[in-house]
């Protein structure tokens, strides 16, 4: 099963958790539509795409209300420290949490004590914390943008809001930001980094980089760094291993823009619609 | 639940702080006054707070400092701010010395302009000043900052400042105020 944990934007939101599909542009789970706008229902939603072109269980969703006040995301670490170990994910991504590290450790010592572990990937507040946790070593993936990389590198900073100015949110540097990040052990096994070029890099380097078709303007449309782990998740939870299923999600999520014909005021929605057909034709590439 | 049982939940429940300090600040006030004030407030509302004494290379204010979530920094300034409470200085209590982003980085696509400041991206539309994206970020209150401020002027949506709780939030509100500043050179 591939599981995903993240916050809705619904200051009211109760918990919810259960296999998720999507009607009407909407994702629906344990009863309730969700719009997929941005965020963790945009991930979520991108998932459920990628799942129905490859014919795999839909994913399980855990999310929560949360505006930012952080209440909702201590819901869901609760629950999910309760009920993780029992749980026999194969794949689970954790998305737009609040940064909490004694909640995260704690769900990271369950994780630690599982005989087998899903592949774990942390996207968003999540891989905030998996690195000011300093547990990053312990997860399989994380997908930062180049301000987020930035903040990886910076073996300081609590927040990438604290980032230090030198290091320089520099597309240029992306190598050298990737290898600091290695350096100071505040980066999961791979990076996948979003970007004007995509790359997916190891503690050795860069492996494979993704740098057509271009629409620099996806950049500006929130959700976009969203739908390409909702994608890779689906992917990797499909049996694809992750060096190949970074490449193919890179891809796609790029054609996938590119028939949305993007503007800066696209959004994600108009994107999510056109994943099914940019992973046929990706996946006839391969 | 036994009574042991009860204790060990309470003790496990009282102290995050042992699992370490990478996510807390500190707010350094002029007077001591001022810390018991603010220390007050934030227990009132909620929040972990607690006195403490100032790190080495924090120079200013008195010999009380408050710790604090650091993530929530953005709307526990603006609580104690609606209480005349100010803090002389926020600092995260890893790195007294860090400072908050102050480098922005500006894209022009032409009718629209992006702003990003640290992992927060504002993009607005140049003829109409109209918010068209909200993007990066990872804490939970970027999604909903986004939801109200997309499709709004920028002379009509909520600033982050206003509405955001976190150091998302506040990295947005730093893009946002570049924006305007731009829109009015």
């Amino acid at each position: 099963m591939l599981g995903i944990a993240g916050t809705i934007p619904i200051e009211d939101l109760p918990l919810l958790t259960g296999g998720v599909t999507m009607e009407n542009g909407n994702i629906r789970i344990d009863g309730r539509n969700i719009p997929v706008d941005r965020g963790t229902a945009a991930l979520i939603g991108a998932a459920v795409k990628t799942s129905e072109v490859l014919g795999t269980p839909p994913p399980f969703g855990y999310v929560v209300g949360d505006i930012g006040r952080g209440a909702g995301s201590r819901t869901l670490y609760k629950y999910l420290v309760d009920t993780f170990a029992e749980s026999g994910f194969h794949t689970f991504t954790f998305h737009y949490l609040q940064p909490i590290v004694h909640w995260h450790n704690r769900l990271q010592q369950i994780i630690h004590g599982m005989e087998t572990r899903p592949v774990l990937i942390a996207d968003a507040g999540f891989m905030y914390v998996a690195k000011m946790s300093g547990h990053a070593a312990m997860y399989d993936l994380f997908t930062p943008d180049i301000g987020e990389l930035s903040f990886l590198a910076d073996e300081t900073a609590p927040h990438p809001f604290y980032t230090r100015g030198f290091i320089l949110h520099d597309e240029n540097r992306v190598p050298d930001l990737i290898a600091r990040a290695y350096e100071h052990n505040n980066a999961a096994r791979y990076l996948l980094v979003k970007g004007k070029k995509d790359c997916l890099a190891g503690r050795e380097g860069i492996l494979s980089e993704v740098d057509n078709p271009v629409e620099e303007v996806m950049e500006a449309i929130g959700g976009t760094g969203d739908t390409l782990t909702g994608i890779l998740s689906a992917l990797i939870y499909s049996g694809m291993d992750i060096e190949e299923a970074a490449v193919v999600a890179m891809r796609t999520n790029r054609v996938a823009g590119s028939y949305a014909r993007p503007t800066p005021a696209t959004q994600i929605t108009d994107i999510i619609r056109h994943i099914p057909k940019a992973l046929e034709n990706t996946l006839s590439l391969q | 639940m036994s009574i042991l049982g009860f204790f060990k939940e309470k003790q496990k429940r009282s102290s995050p702080e042992g699992d370490g300090n990478a996510d807390r600040g500190i707010m350094v006030f002029e007077h001591t006054g001022e810390v018991i004030q603010a220390e007050d407030i934030l227990k009132r509302q909620g929040w972990e707070a607690r006195v403490m004494g100032p790190p080495p290379e924090v120079r200013s204010g008195c010999d009380l400092v408050i710790e604090f979530p650091l993530i929530e920094e953005l709307n526990i300034l603006r609580v104690l701010d609606e209480s005349g409470v100010v803090p002389l200085q926020v600092v995260p209590v890893t790195g007294p010395l860090l400072q908050p982003v102050d480098l922005f980085h500006v894209k022009d696509f032409g009718g629209y302009v992006m702003v990003r400041a640290a992992n927060m991206k504002l993009t607005i539309e140049k003829e109409t000043g109209m918010i068209v994206n909200v993007s990066g970020g990872g804490c939970p209150d970027v999604p909903y900052l986004a939801c109200e401020m997309v499709g709004r002027s920028l002379d009509d949506a909520p600033s982050p400042r206003a509405i955001g709780h976190t150091l998302c939030g506040y990295a947005l509100q730093l893009a946002y105020e570049e924006v305007r500043r731009q829109c009015l050179e």
